[in-house]
């Protein structure tokens, strides 16, 4: 059993960083003075093992702006609980002072005030500081990557994932698992995978033909650590092929297939493992109930869902611990494990403050090596904003409010669509917008941005089957997005109603009238899993459109009303 | 850059078809056809185990596994397809696994059913909701 005692070790330790009272009033250099390297990375060395976890990266080398969401709605039984918390009540769970650097790194408000003090957050050359300090309190600490890594910039684009893998090989992961890298193709997937020092875990990778589990990938790998027998279990995005373009990797086939899982643990315990750990992508509710279902995991290392919580949750024996997204924060576990049982632990959620960690030298080189041949097209400035842009949150953000603005006028559309996804660094008002802060927040394999015609009544069911996937009561239906953003339309949504029920009161902004579910509206979007999907890639909509602004500003987006939180 | 209106896309028809949900008269023709499997006597819960996906990955052919140690026969139903019945499968005394294994087609979000008639005539049920979905936008 876990003690009362090490849990509140755990709380102390997530709450080592002592913020100041009161934000907007001083300095950035004051702010940072406040904060060390050596406050951020304190730890009080604890039992035999250390896990470090990165997790959701989405390709982000440098240090970036990422703001957490405002709105993040809990549906059945994670109804108020975390991660569904935010802003002022996540600060009161945790005990976080407002204004202080935890308020900024792990909440939405005065965001631009506090990221004006406390600078960008991330790197990986910071990443590597860190995961160097960890190694060097505990040379044999494991590093595992939660997926979500060959994804999401210019330079990731345009290599095809090499510079993220030539990055995180000189970070040396123990192993790591997939979502968004599957979209880079199977054949990509392979060539890269075949190549890698270190574990490609997923034990619910399975090959579509056959329904039997695919060889590219191990089901788990064990490692002997601190004279313990340590199996990690990793488990890819269940819902690869549902959420992305499947046709891009059809000799794979996915699923939670918690069975399976199952005999993965029954499997490794029976070979002496006593130290069971899951490697997961799966969302931190499914993973909270994949903790209840599947007996056995000591800890499941979440990730999917870009949530950064300063504590594991526990469920049953099990901790699962999620470590945010875009390298702002690192996590680092530590496990008693004796005769065969985890007896105890200690976590840091440590964050990222990049004005403070020093860059580790080698892995800044690394870094300019992969870059450098794109320097010209990345830092072209495009434009300015005026406005804070960022995409976190159930319904809107800013960054899609401008997408959406830029389809509809770029591609003469009545209503515009942008894809629920949940990466995308954020920008603050004064900052230049380079091509670089564009891919960042488009950058994708299916970029087409379409234009087709819908009725009314298609767009009420694209809206619920959406909706489905994120306030289905059951955390399995769930496929961990947000809802998909809609421009030049609002809508009403309750999201207590089962599907079919949820969405009313669909508008057509232009004109205030009722969408007539019989009438076809021309709607422009992107991301579309659909083979064949014809259209200019979505940045240059998106550059096209801010060139010819020049100075961005986003109006504030009160067309969602959401009831039955 | 000029975009023209004629770079333009198609939804797939099968994104219409996830919206077609099961209607009532089919629940009652799952029961009719379970009253007819079982002539009519009580199911009980456990001892059949059916495994499918929580979503369909393609609706057209979504992989399913049914079981019951001991079992006769098990049946199979989407209960939410214009026609219920899938297959029934029938073990002989000398059958070294009662275990199934197949690919189902369904029109939609639904619950597929299974039900075991076991060694002493009992009957067993269960059954799982599958989701077709249009998908697309996974964080």
């Amino acid at each position: 059993m876990i003690s009362r005692r090490d849990f509140l070790q755990a709380s102390m330790a997530a709450s080592a960083l002592v913020g100041a009272s009161g934000f907007g009033n001083w300095a950035k250099l004051a702010a940072q003075q406040r904060l060390t390297q050596d406050q951020l990375l304190e730890f009080e060395t604890y039992g035999n093992v250390s896990l470090i976890h990165v997790t959701d990266i989405h390709a982000q080398l440098k240090p970036i702006y990422f703001r957490e969401p405002e709105v993040n709605i809990g549906v059945g039984k994670n109804k108020g609980d975390v991660p569904h918390v935010t802003g002022q009540a996540f600060r009161k769970l945790y005990g976080i002072e407002d204004g202080s650097p935890r308020h900024y790194a792990l909440t939405y408000d005065d965001f631009t005030a506090l990221a004006r003090e406390y600078g960008k957050m991330g790197g990986m050359d910071r990443v590597a500081t860190v995961v160097n300090a960890i190694r060097a309190d505990r040379p044999d600490a494991l590093l595992l990557d939660g997926g979500d890594t060959w994804h999401g910039s210019y330079t990731c684009y345009h290599t095809q994932g090499q510079d993220m893998v030539n990055v995180m090989n000189a970070l040396k992961p123990d192993a790591m698992t997939f979502h968004w890298e599957f979209t880079l193709g199977q054949e990509r997937v392979r060539e890269l995978v075949g190549e890698l020092p270190f574990a490609a875990l997923g034990q619910n990778i399975f090959d579509a033909m056959w329904d039997e589990p695919a060889a590219e990938f191990a089901p788990y790998k064990f490692y002997e650590r601190g004279g313990v027998k340590i199996a990690v279990i990793g488990q890819a995005f269940p819902y690869m092929p549902i959420a992305n373009p499947g046709w891009m990797f059809p000799d794979y086939s996915f699923g939670i297939r918690d069975e399976h899982m199952q005999q993965m643990v029954d499997e490794v315990r029976a070979k002496g493992a006593e130290l069971v750990v899951c490697l997961s992508h799966n969302g931190f509710d499914v993973d909270k109930k994949m903790a209840g279902v599947v007996k056995g995991i000591d800890v499941i290392l979440s990730g999917h869902t870009h949530d950064a919580l300063p504590e594991p949750v526990l469920v049953g024996d099990t901790i699962v611990v999620a470590s945010g997204s875009n390298g702002k924060f690192v996590s680092r576990v530590d496990l008693n494990v004796e005769d065969g049982k985890m007896t105890g632990f200690r976590t840091k959620l440590i964050p990222i403050f990049s004005d403070v960690i020093a860059p580790d030298p080698a892995m800044a080189q690394v870094i300019d090596e992969q870059r450098a041949p794109y320097a010209a097209e990345l830092s072209e400035v495009i434009g300015q904003t005026d406005s804070l842009l960022y995409r976190r949150g159930n319904f809107n953000g800013t960054w899609d409010d401008l997408i959406c603005d830029a389809l509809i006028e770029e591609r003469e559309a009545d209503i515009s669509m942008s894809p629920g996804v949940r990466w995308g660094p954020s920008m603050i008002p004064g900052q230049d917008i380079t091509r670089e802060d564009i891919w960042n927040v488009t950058s994708m394999t299916y970029p087409e941005a379409y234009r087709t015609e819908m009725t009314g009544e298609f767009i009420k069911v694209v809206l619920e089957d959406v909706a489905d996937n994120i306030f289905n009561p059951n955390p399995y239906y769930q496929q961990g997005g947000d809802m998909v953003r809609i421009g030049g339309m609002g809508y009403a949504i309750d999201v207590s109603k089962p599907q079919g029920e949820r969405i009313s009161d669909m508008t057509l902004l232009s004109t205030g009238e009722p969408i007539d579910p019989a009438k076809n509206y021309v709607v422009a979007g992107w991301a579309s899993v659909n083979e064949g999907t014809e259209g200019p890639p979505i940045w240059d909509v998106v550059e096209a459109y801010i060139r010819r602004k020049g100075t961005v500003s986003v109006t504030e987006n009160d067309s969602v009303k959401v009831s039955g939180t | 850059m000029n975009f023209t209106r004629r770079e333009t896309m198609v939804i797939g028809a099968a994104a219409a078809a996830a919206a077609t949900l099961p209607m009532p008269a089919l629940a009652s023709k799952t029961e009719d056809l379970i009253a007819e499997f079982t002539g009519g006597a009580e199911v009980g819960e456990g001892g059949v185990m059916l495994d499918a996906p929580e979503i369909a990955e393609n609706g057209n052919t979504v992989p399913i596994e049914v079981s019951a140690e001991g079992a006769e026969a098990i049946m199979v139903l989407a209960a939410g397809n214009p026609e219920p019945p899938v297959a029934t499968f029938r073990f002989g005394p000398l059958a070294g696994a009662h275990r199934a294994k197949t690919r189902i087609r369904l029109a939609g979000t639904q619950d597929v059913v299974a039900v075991a008639r076991m060694a002493d005539g009992s009957f067993t049920k269960t059954s799982k909701t599958v989701k077709v979905t249009i998908g697309g936008c996974g964080g």
